[in-house]
């Protein structure tokens, strides 16, 4: 396989991955700013921090409304991190890689970047939009239904599952890291109201609220949350789950190529850090610097596949 | 009046009999609806192209219309006899003015046409590419006029484009109306991508071993033929390769794999001379293979279609093709020329500004229908303004009288209507054959009248069937 | 007469280089101005890539700069005898025309205007030979021999205007102004033994014209001379860029500097 086809389905994936989440991001945004929050600008100030986009979003806009973080979250085209552009992106990856996936991965793809031209043609209305993010993510779980339906399981189809799993496991760091100061066990706070709204956000932001209830006994606090979101293997966007998918897709590559690369050992580094640990032990050793560091440690191994596996050069 | 190629004279003419039957029992409706499926099949299929200059739409759909072309076995076996004299013909010419050039020598073509032609490359000069191939791959642009009369309008020698419109259309017609096919016999057209591989494979170079390693190299995903690039690429079993992804290691081309490089023996580049080697033509060029003109010349790649064969589709060389065709192959050309006025010459020109309403007038060097008068549409204003350019250089210009294009009916919805159509045969060229897959690409004009069949321009095609007789 | 020719030319770049290429006309070929006793082409941080005959019949090698390298060096060295026979090469032809050596070349195009008062001086003469000398001798008093003045992209018709050139710009007026007058010439690359100085910074390069009867004629326009056996001759082209000794390209940033060492000796 080329290089660049490796690096065009990664980024496919990767787009596609990051704007599915981004749209769950502003789901759980808009649903805290209208229900229940007694100061909206600075749970929507939260959605910009969490999809690491602050900065680019101050210098455009001065404060931090509703209609303006969705227009700049959904449709603003001079934000590559836009849902447009990252499906635009996503679309143009596909068809850079036409020749390596399935008809119907390509049709996918096209069609959400369709229906998305049409939705996004305009800004979306309020009243529009749990309408427009419920599509995103269903033209998001098309496309990921095409691909495990349809893709022989070999090293395109890995290059395209470490392109996801390594977005997710970014983003889940991400939400999880912005409102860590929740999830500290804080006795004086437990079971406020504060925190009971907290946690909802972050488990929408992953739509892990209902799985969490399934998964966790029920009881609802910081340990557990946090213990979900990071180490539970059963959650499909957790950090654990991640890091276990990022190892075996690049076990197959390595195994289908005969060569072991430094992706593959930085990857069981990540791995093995998320691996028979108590989530008390990662408070104790402090969140916020177990989060940072797996960050730094996952954008590592981005540099090293794209090095590796020669996307560019 | 207009030769319809389905009701000519007093009834429906041979090879549409069946399909004039079975379009009888046909509900107008249900086809309006088969039609919009259509459309949006190719859309999904994102089957698009990118109109240069044109930003609103960036990606335009062809406009396919249900209504087969369909020709007999036997009007194929003439056409099909014809482009294959003519290939070889284009063949041997351009390997004759790349090396001893005596067809100029002979006086036979004018020595300006060459060397005033910017399409001849002189660094294709004193070199015959692997298997002695110039042009792997010719469309043919044919015109007809009556019942036995083909004429020849344009030879793309260059880098034909339209190949997968041929095999997408008749993939949605199999898919669209499958009883059409068990009614009749029409003739494949899907081998097409395997013929077209083992073409490339058997002009690799001599010294390649083992099976060749073909690939297609395109200038990227913002082309306007993208989509075929692709297809073919995928169709072949073969890689999509840009400039950047290619290199020079061990004095041969190679891609970068996710592996390691890996060497190219054939490229079948959809990339223009000019930008195909910044080290040899266009410095600035972003698109192509720098060296890929060395590592050329020293034996150790194939181009198709090689650099420099744009100087045989030029329409002023054009207008000597039967004389080419007849020094090369010591017969007359099976198929016809438009007969053509050289402005370059002072009594054709003279004859073209008089003339002008009647006549159609085509840059030497345009394509794609651009730059062109079609006199019989043109309002005053335009012919003067066109009278102008001509004379301000006139070697720039041919000139043919409008030809009475045949008609084939599209799908409206007011029912059957008949517009102008084209043909568009591909040759495949290898060092033993010239294979012709029988059909090729028709273009029609989707306005009444019109003439103009590019698909730059608003026209549109058909699937073309080749009847087993 | 025995020359000894040693170029050596050494690109360093700031940074190490990704890819770059260089594609060099740095094999002479015999003729009966010249037979070449010893040649030889080597490379230092990079590797010849692939050889051949360009269209000219000049030699041709691309040569791959080893990646991560920040030193490239390309040394041609070889002894030649040279033979003095006035520049005349004779009826010597490959496969590219003489018309194609009769087409001007965007560097090698004069106004009407500038052309006249050489092509008046040409045509003046009673033969090419007389005119194809007194060519020269316009040319140097229109344009003074200066290394600063110009440089490599200067065209023929700007080298007039500026009235100060080196052997190429001297070479593409010479070039320009014979085809202008309905001659076939060209350009003509090559090294010149310069009495009493060993070490050169720079090649030499002069023009050919053709002669009916006789051939291709060689002059030398910054010497006001005609070839005689103190010349090598390189490679040939319609301009300077066919005959480029080195031409080359490469990807990414960084600047490079280029050191050319040269020495010609008997």
């Amino acid at each position: 396989m080329l290089g660049k086809t490796a690096g065009g389905l990664y980024w496919m994936f990767r787009n596609l991955e990051r704007a599915e989440n981004t749209a769950r991001l502003i789901e759980a945004g808009f649903r805290i700013a209208l229900t229940r929050s007694t100061d909206p600008a600075s749970d929507w100030r939260s959605v910009i921090v969490t999809s690491a986009q602050q900065a680019a979003y101050e210098a455009k806009c001065q404060t931090y409304q509703s209609t303006q973080v969705t227009e700049f979250l959904l449709r603003d085209p001079s934000n590559p991190s836009s849902v447009m552009s990252l499906i635009k992106n996503a679309r143009d990856n596909a068809r850079l890689t036409r020749t390596a996936i399935t008809s119907e991965v390509w049709g996918a793809v096209n069609e959400t970047w369709m229906r998305l031209c049409d939705q996004l043609s305009a800004p979306v209305p309020d009243t529009e939009l749990p309408k427009v993010l419920a599509s995103i993510r269903r033209q998001s779980a098309l496309v990921r239904g095409a691909l495990h339906g349809t893709m022989l399981r070999n090293d395109v189809y890995d290059f395209c599952r470490l392109g996801t799993f390594l977005e997710r496991a970014d983003n889940t760091a991400r939400i999880v890291d912005v409102k860590y100061h929740a999830l500290l066990p804080s006795p004086s706070f437990v079971g406020s109201k504060m925190d009971n709204v907290q946690w909802e956000t972050l488990l929408r932001s992953v739509s892990g609220h209902r799985a969490f209830r399934w998964g966790s006994d029920g009881e609802y606090n910081a340990a557990n949350i946090a213990n979900f979101l990071i180490l539970d293997r059963r959650m499909p966007r957790s950090l654990g789950y991640c890091a276990d998918n990022l190892v075996d897709n690049l076990t197959y590559i390595c195994d289908q190529y005969g060569q072991e690369t430094e992706s593959l050992e930085r990857a069981h580094a990540i791995d093995s850090r998320l691996r028979g640990r108590d989530i008390h032990e990662i408070f104790d050793e402090g969140l916020h610097e177990f989060l940072s560091t797996t960050l730094i440690h996952l954008g590592e191994l981005g540099l090293q596949i794209e090095k590796d596996y020669r996307f560019f050069q | 009046m207009y030769f319809c190629e389905m009701t000519a004279g007093d009834g429906v003419r041979g090879p549409y009999a069946d399909y004039d039957a079975w379009f009888a029992q046909q509900d107008n409706a249900r086809l309006a609806q088969k039609s919009r499926e259509a459309e949006a099949f190719f859309r999904q299929t994102g089957i698009t192209f990118n109109v240069y200059g044109d930003k609103d739409a960036e990606e335009r759909l062809i406009p396919f219309d249900l209504v087969p072309r369909i020709l007999s076995g036997r009007e194929w076996d003439k056409l099909s006899r014809g482009v294959d004299q003519r290939v070889r013909a284009l063949n041997a010419f351009l390997h004759d003015i790349y090396n001893r050039q005596e067809i100029l020598r002979a006086g036979i073509v004018p020595i300006d046409l060459i060397a005033q032609n910017d399409a001849y490359l002189p660094q294709m000069m004193d070199f015959v590419p692997p298997g002695g191939v110039y042009t792997h791959i010719v469309g043919t642009d044919l015109v007809r006029t009556g019942e036995d009369d083909f004429f020849v309008l344009e030879d793309n020698a260059r880098t034909p484009s339209g190949v997968s419109y041929m095999l997408e259309n008749r993939e949605t017609m199999l898919q669209m109306f499958p009883e059409l096919f068990s009614k009749q016999k029409v003739k494949r057209v899907s081998d097409y991508p395997k013929n077209l591989r083992a073409s490339l494979e058997a002009s690799a170079p001599p010294n390649c071993k083992g099976r060749p390693c073909v690939a297609v190299l395109t200038p990227g995903i913002h082309n306007s033929a993208y989509f075929e690039h692709s297809f073919l690429a995928d169709q072949m079993g073969v890689q999509l390769v840009e400039g950047h992804d290619l290199r020079i290691v061990d004095g041969h081309i190679a891609m970068r794999t996710t592996r390691g490089f890996k060497v190219i023996d054939v490229l079948y580049r959809r990339v223009d001379d000019d930008f195909l080697d910044p080290l040899t033509f266009h410095p600035d060029s972003m698109l192509g293979v720098p060296g890929i003109m060395d590592v050329y010349r020293a034996g150790n790649i194939t181009i198709a279609n090689a650099p420099g064969t744009g100087v045989a589709d030029d329409k002023a060389i054009y207008s000597y093709m039967p004389d080419i065709v007849e020094f090369y192959t010591g017969e007359k050309a099976i198929l016809k020329n438009v007969e053509t006025f050289r402005c370059s010459e002072p009594d054709s020109l003279k004859y073209t500004l008089d003339n002008l309403k009647d006549l159609v007038v085509k840059e030497v060097h345009g394509s794609g229908g651009y730059g062109m008068l079609v006199g019989p549409a043109a309002s005053k204003a335009e012919l003067a303004a066109f009278a102008d350019k001509l004379r301000a250089n006139p070697a720039n210009y041919i000139a043919q009288p409008t030809l009475s294009l045949s008609t084939v009916p599209i799908f409206t919805e007011a029912g059957l209507a008949p517009r102008h159509v084209d043909l568009r045969p591909f040759a495949l060229v290898s060092p033993e054959q010239v294979n012709i897959v029988p059909g090729g690409l028709t273009r029609v004009a989707m306005t009444e009248g019109s003439l103009v069949v590019n698909s730059s321009q608003g026209g549109g095609t058909k699937d073309t069937w080749v009847l087993e007789d | 007469m025995q020359l000894f020719v040693t170029h050596a030319t050494h690109y360093t770049y700031d940074t190490p280089v990704v890819y770059a290429l260089q594609k060099a006309r740095l094999r002479p070929s015999g003729s009966k101005l010249q037979e070449i006793e010893a040649w030889d082409l080597t490379v230092e941080g990079g590797k010849i890539e692939a050889g051949y005959r360009d269209h000219y019949g000049n030699n041709v090698d691309l040569i791959s700069a080893e990646p991560g390298t920040q030193s490239l060096v390309i040394t041609a060295q070889g002894t030649i005898n040279t033979h003095d026979l006035a520049g005349v090469l004779g009826p010597v032809y490959g496969r590219a025309p003489l018309w194609h050596f009769q087409q001007i070349t965007p560097v090698t195009r004069l106004t009407d205007e500038v052309a006249a008062p050489f092509l008046g001086v040409f045509r003046a003469a009673p033969n090419p030979i007389e005119g194809g000398h007194a060519l020269c001798h316009e040319i140097l008093s229109k344009v003074a021999y200066d290394t600063d003045k110009t440089h490599a992209a200067t065209t023929a018709q700007e080298a007039i205007a500026i009235g100060h050139g080196v052997c190429q710009d001297h070479s593409h007026i010479f070039i320009a102004v014979a085809r202008q007058a309905g001659f076939a010439a060209r350009y003509v690359s090559g090294y010149l033994r310069i009495d009493g100085r060993v070490h050169q910074d720079a090649n030499h390069a002069w023009a050919e014209i053709h002669v009916p009867d006789l051939g291709w004629v060689g002059f030398d326009v910054s010497n006001g001379i005609s070839p005689d056996d103190r010349y090598v001759r390189l490679a040939v082209g319609r301009d300077a860029r066919d005959a480029a000794p080195i031409s080359g390209l490469r990807m990414g940033n960084g600047g490079e500097e280029l050191m050319v060492s040269l020495q010609v000796q008997q």
